[in-house]
């Protein structure tokens, strides 16, 4: 038997091993499949209540290639190395964001 | 034998007496107007009764008609008034079991009132003698009805905006044993489940008020459960606190309380508390920003018999009118009743904004919703790990899963348990994103899963692999 730890998280895919580059691929790519926009978004904080993180750029209307958007992921994560950063996923037919999960914790990088 | 399209008003005075309902209602030529409400019952004669009569007294009972004539009935136009019985089929494979189709004039209803337009479709004349049987199978409300109608208090997307919640399904778990504990054990058992991973727990349905916990000191050791549970996993947490009452003024006395102490969602019962208590209380949970969780204790008494009662698909869009943003609507895998195709079409009428005729899935009208917000289905009841990779294949996103045994009954306990389920179901959405076969691949998903995670792999041990397979009661 065992305790759980307590652990802060970061909601959809935040209880898996953080994604590796080729499963980060694929996620986006379900994205694009989908019809969604990707959005990268970026905040030093990561508090539930805060509904709206500050956007990188304009949200990814023309991207092609989950390729992309892992560039801007990784240029984002250089300029804002101590915020939290995530990709969310914009559904302009239902004209709600349908999708998020976390890519960059300032604590646990993996780029 | 025919009959046409009878003029009812009379040119030869009142003439007292007791006359076939089919030379009134039974209009086989009738065209049903855009705004008339459509219904289709399933008819089972008296022997002896002709299914026209049985078919136009239907519409008659239900609608203008009385056992004999009146002499006011000359006092009115009946013919803007009456029901109409304008088809009939008999059932395949029924000896003497028809589906009667009856369109009604929208001014037969009251606006917004989903308690008036139940009290005359599915009034007296259930128990009506001519019929030894009578089921309403499905309703098309037309849309100059619905926009009288404020629906859901706040539907699907808004609840996931809320609730900072995307691309999954939520989790749920009601807590257990239903009835005896203490407020403050009941918060603990909250808590462990919520900072586990779950999104929600629930009150389960009996517990409103009783001596063992009275509702006002259980919404406080919930609601500190639930900000503790908050704080520690940065996430979003809710409980279905249950305002259901005795009167509608306690009803409203527990969801003012509820706001006050600024919990996020409450939860009521329709159908014992009433379709009138539900609507007042939808529209305050909108006028509130309080979510409302609907559960549907009784339907089975009213939807179980397949020649007698009214189909959940019809309480399903009569909730969706009354308001409401979740409504159990089973599992299609677990231990309660439900076969996948019809359930999957009032799941649809839950959520969809249109909703095509499909007979194949109950579906016997075309419903356009107007816009009325979405209802999101929660499947609930008899559902452990295992179940997850097909739950999520035929649920999708938009439906909360609630594992009562499946989480409380891990054998390190709550916390553990919703952890177990949270890494199950985030393990099939990404492997489902990744394009992979839930049903074909998801033993393996959970498998791989349990490798990196200790709480997974002792919930899988648990419970095996395990396949419902009885025949379900729900089919055509």
């Amino acid at each position: 038997m065992k305790t759980l730890p307590k652990e802060i998280r970061f909601e959809t895919l935040s209880y898996l091993p953080p994604l590796s580059d080729t499963q980060l691929i694929k996620q986006v790519d379900y994205i694009l499949q989908s019809g969604f926009f990707p959005c990268i978004e970026f905040s030093e904080s990561a508090d539930p209540k805060i509904h709206y993180w500050t956007m990188w750029k304009l949200p990814l209307f023309n991207a092609t290639s989950s390729q992309e958007v892992l560039s801007e992921v990784r240029a984002c994560k250089s300029e804002y190395p101590n915020n939290y950063i995530r990709v969310v996923g914009f559904d302009n037919v239902k004209q709600c964001q349908v999708l998020s999960f976390i890519v960059h914790k300032p604590t646990t990088s993996r780029f | 034998m025919s009959y046409a399209q009878t003029q009812t008003r009379s040119k030869s005075g009142y003439q007292a007496g007791v006359k076939d309902y089919r030379l009134t209602y039974y209009m086989p030529d009738y065209t049903p107007k855009d705004t008339d409400l459509l219904a289709c019952f399933r008819v089972t004669p008296q022997p002896g009764v002709p299914p026209e009569e049985a078919g136009a007294a239907v519409a008659a009972e239900s609608s203008t008609g009385t056992w004999t004539t009146v002499w006011t009935d000359l006092l009115t136009d009946m013919d803007r008034y009456k029901g109409r019985c304008y088809d009939i089929e008999a059932v395949p494979g029924e000896d003497n079991q028809y589906f009667v189709y009856i369109a009604y004039p929208l001014d037969l209803f009251e606006e917004g009132s989903v308690t008036n337009m139940l009290t005359s479709i599915v009034g007296n004349v259930f128990g009506f003698k001519a019929l030894r049987a009578l089921r309403l199978e499905d309703l098309r409300v037309p849309v100059a009805y619905l926009k009288t109608f404020q629906g859901p208090p706040h539907g699907i997307q808004l609840e996931r905006d809320k609730l900072n919640k995307y691309g999954r399904p939520l989790l749920g778990c009601t807590i257990k044993p239903k009835l005896g504990l203490s407020a403050k054990n009941y918060g603990r058992a909250v808590y462990e489940c919520l900072r586990g991973g779950l999104d929600f727990t629930k009150d389960d349905e009996n517990i409103n008020s009783q001596p063992f916990m009275r509702w006002r000191d259980r919404f406080l050791f919930v609601q500190e459960a639930i900000e503790k549970a908050q704080a520690e996993t940065g996430e979003i947490k809710g409980h279905y606190l249950n305002v259901t009452a005795p009167t509608v003024e306690d009803m409203m006395k527990r969801a003012e309380f509820a706001k006050e102490i600024k919990t996020p969602i409450i939860m009521h019962d329709y159908l014992t508390g009433g379709f009138t208590a539900n609507t007042t209380l939808a529209r305050w949970c909108r006028d509130n920003g309080v979510l409302l969780h609907i559960h549907r204790a009784m339907h089975a008494v009213i939807d179980r018999q397949k020649n007698h009662g009214i189909h959940f698909r019809v309480l399903t869009k009569c909730l969706r009118m009354s308001g409401g943003d979740h409504l159990h609507s089973g599992t299609v895998v677990g231990k309660l009743e439900g076969e996948k195709g019809i359930t999957m079409g009032f799941v649809d009428l839950m959520r969809e904004d249109h909703v095509e005729q499909d007979r194949s899935r109950g579906i016997f009208f075309t419903q356009d919703w107007a816009s009325l917000p979405g209802v999101m289905p929660v499947a609930s009841g008899g559902i452990h790990v295992w179940h997850m990779p097909a739950l999520v294949e035929i649920f999708g996103d938009d439906s909360c899963l609630q594992f009562g045994g499946g989480t409380l009954g891990h054998p390190w306990g709550n916390a553990p348990g919703a952890t177990a389920n949270r890494v199950a179901l985030e393990a099939c959405i990404q492997a489902r994103n990744e394009g992979r076969n839930l049903f074909r691949e998801g033993g393996d998903v959970i498998r791989e899963a349990c490798r990196w995670s200790p709480e997974l792999a002792a919930a899988c041990e648990l419970w095996k692999e395990i396949k419902f397979e009885f025949e379900a009661m729900d089919t055509l």
